[in-house]
């Protein structure tokens, strides 16, 4: 028998079979039960589930309302980080990825911790026992504010300096220099950080139960309970499907297809 | 001269709003009343005498740091292998490898979650030690070999070959060239990893042995069942775990940024 030889291309064997077995293996799994039914335990296709789905009207108020609530908490992110975007990144101090650290920072701290903490905020200015909409946007914003952050602070960091001053030379007034080069040339930054926070906001369920005292149901949500509470495990395996049909699409509709959520989660911290 | 006032304000109000709940939380660890009371004030260090002397939360707490460092270990160790496998390897392999790799970064947590879930219960694993290492290593590992891969890249590849050259075998060129050239990618996986799974809540409520507990689970579960406001001392707890984190991550930044580290 030949000597076994070492060689470097072997090294990705381990991480191809645990690939293989804990994530490839395991998403198959949720298309089989997604599209299979239990009867009298027996296993059989079907659409019931998928079915079952669309002509509900709770799911479906559920899967609106959570759209509602991502689309919200975008916008909100959005309109909160460009600002702060922009002025970190014009900034003339010179240390300015401290500043861009400090506004960052939280996004390393236990997000329940950050949440309940939060919730005992909304609770000491009257908010928590009424406001359960209003709580979740603020706690998504809260918690997804960073990821939106530093993506814009990234791209508009870059963009050229000269671009503005020809821009300016060329007799563009400060508000179309804007409109016409700083916005579209940050536009990476923007898609980036809705895809960040657009999925997020309609699956991390922890914050709104914790926020809206366990009322408000959004899609992640929705999901746990046919795991946990209906033990119906085939229909929140087709409710998953339906849940990466949307993220694709959102994702194809941006573009947004590219690793840069490394980026965002922030490996340039450590 | 407006438009700075402007800037310092706006700065400011968001400041504000992303502190104002790690503030109140490590102002009133000081003060012992079950609920937080604005009016009502009276320093003391009850809560965080209640804290250490809490057998079970000192357990949570050392289960929450001993998963972490041990997914991120593992996660590391696969995860630096693979992105060397992946390097190295043809077109044909690493980009299907790359591919899947993201899987886990992209997808959403709580499918993830539920897909291991699906397998584990098939093999009689579910809710096991196994399946939560292995949901963490699911989370963390894609996200090391995303930092050491850059490195790889930037790598000199001729100082393999010479050292081959120069009598090492593949392993001692491996160990003694390779890994040190991209070490800073390793450390920058593995601390990632380590912020991921203190972190995560989803993944570990899905794995998790049915008596386990992390600090997440537990206190996501203590708002579920309203005993949160029953057990003041878990705000001592926050307000620790606040000003840990934010003095660590500050020491590590403000220390040392160097031009390598830069563009990871």
């Amino acid at each position: 028998m030949q000597r076994f030889h070492f060689s470097r291309k072997q090294l990705c064997i381990p991480y191809g079979l645990f690939l293989a077995l804990f994530v490839v293996i395991p998403m198959l799994l949720i298309l089989f039960y997604a599209f299979t039914k239990e009867t009298d335990g027996n296993l059989s296709f079907s659409f019931s589930n998928f079915i079952g789905f669309f002509t509900s009207r709770a799911k479906l108020s559920t899967l609106l309302m959570s759209i509602t609530i991502a689309i919200i908490s975008t916008a909100l992110c959005l309109l909160i980080a460009y600002p702060i975007a922009y002025i970190l990144a014009r900034s003339s101090f010179r240390k300015k990825n401290v500043l861009l650290m400090i506004f960052i920072l939280p996004m390393w701290i236990n997000f329940v911790l950050r949440i309940t903490a939060l919730r005992e905020l909304l609770d000491l200015i009257g908010l928590l026992e009424s406001q359960n909409y209003l709580n979740t946007l603020i706690g998504m914003v809260y918690d997804f504010l960073p990821f939106m952050i530093l993506p814009l602070y990234t791209t508009l960091e870059k963009i050229d300096k000269s671009y503005l001053e020809a821009a300016a030379d060329l007799g563009g007034n400060k508000f179309t220099v804007f409109t016409k080069v700083t916005f579209p040339l940050s536009m990476p930054g923007v898609i980036s950080g809705i895809t960040m926070v657009f999925m997020p906001s309609m699956t991390n369920y922890v914050v709104s139960d914790t926020l809206s005292n366990f009322n408000i149901t959004i899609l992640g949500k929705l999901i746990d309970e046919y795991f946990t509470t209906y033990d119906n495990w085939h229909m929140g395996s087709m409710i998953s499907i339906i849940l990466l049909l949307i993220i694709f699409l959102t994702m194809l509709a941006t573009g947004g297809f590219k690793d840069n959520e490394k980026e965002a989660r922030g490996t340039n911290l450590w | 001269m407006v438009k700075k006032i402007l800037s310092v304000a706006i700065c400011a109000i968001v400041l504000l709003f992303v502190y104002a709940p790690i503030l109140l939380l490590v102002v009133y660890s000081f003060d012992s009343s079950k609920i937080i009371n604005i009016h009502e004030f009276s320093f003391s260090f009850e809560l965080y005498k209640q804290l250490f002397r809490d057998q079970k939360i000192m357990q949570i707490l050392f289960n929450t740091v001993w998963l972490a460092f041990a997914a991120a270990g593992l996660s590391t160790i696969l995860g630096t292998a693979g992105a060397i496998g992946i390097f190295y390897s043809r077109k044909r392999v690493a980009k299907p490898l790359n591919a899947v790799s993201q899987i886990p970064v992209i997808n959403a947590e709580i499918v993830t979650a539920i897909s291991l879930a699906l397998l584990f219960s098939m093999v009689a694993l579910y809710r096991t030690y196994f399946s939560l290492i292995v949901g963490h290593m699911v989370l963390c590992t894609p996200f090391v070999v995303l930092s050491v891969l850059p490195k790889l890249k930037q790598m000199d590849s001729n100082t393999y070959e010479a050292a081959l050259d120069l009598g090492a075998s593949p392993a001692q060129a491996l160990f003694k060239v390779v890994i040190p050239q991209i070490f800073s990618g390793i450390l920058a996986g593995f601390m990632l990893s380590v912020t991921l799974s203190l972190d995560d809540y989803i993944i570990t409520a899905f794995t998790k042995p049915k008596t386990f507990d992390t600090i997440s689970t537990y206190v996501y579960n203590a708002v579920k069942n309203g005993t949160n406001s029953s057990t003041p001392a878990l705000r001592a707890l926050s307000a620790l775990i606040f000003v840990v984190m934010i003095v660590i991550l500050l020491v590590i930044n403000l220390r040392a940024r160097k031009p390598a580290n830069k563009g990871a």
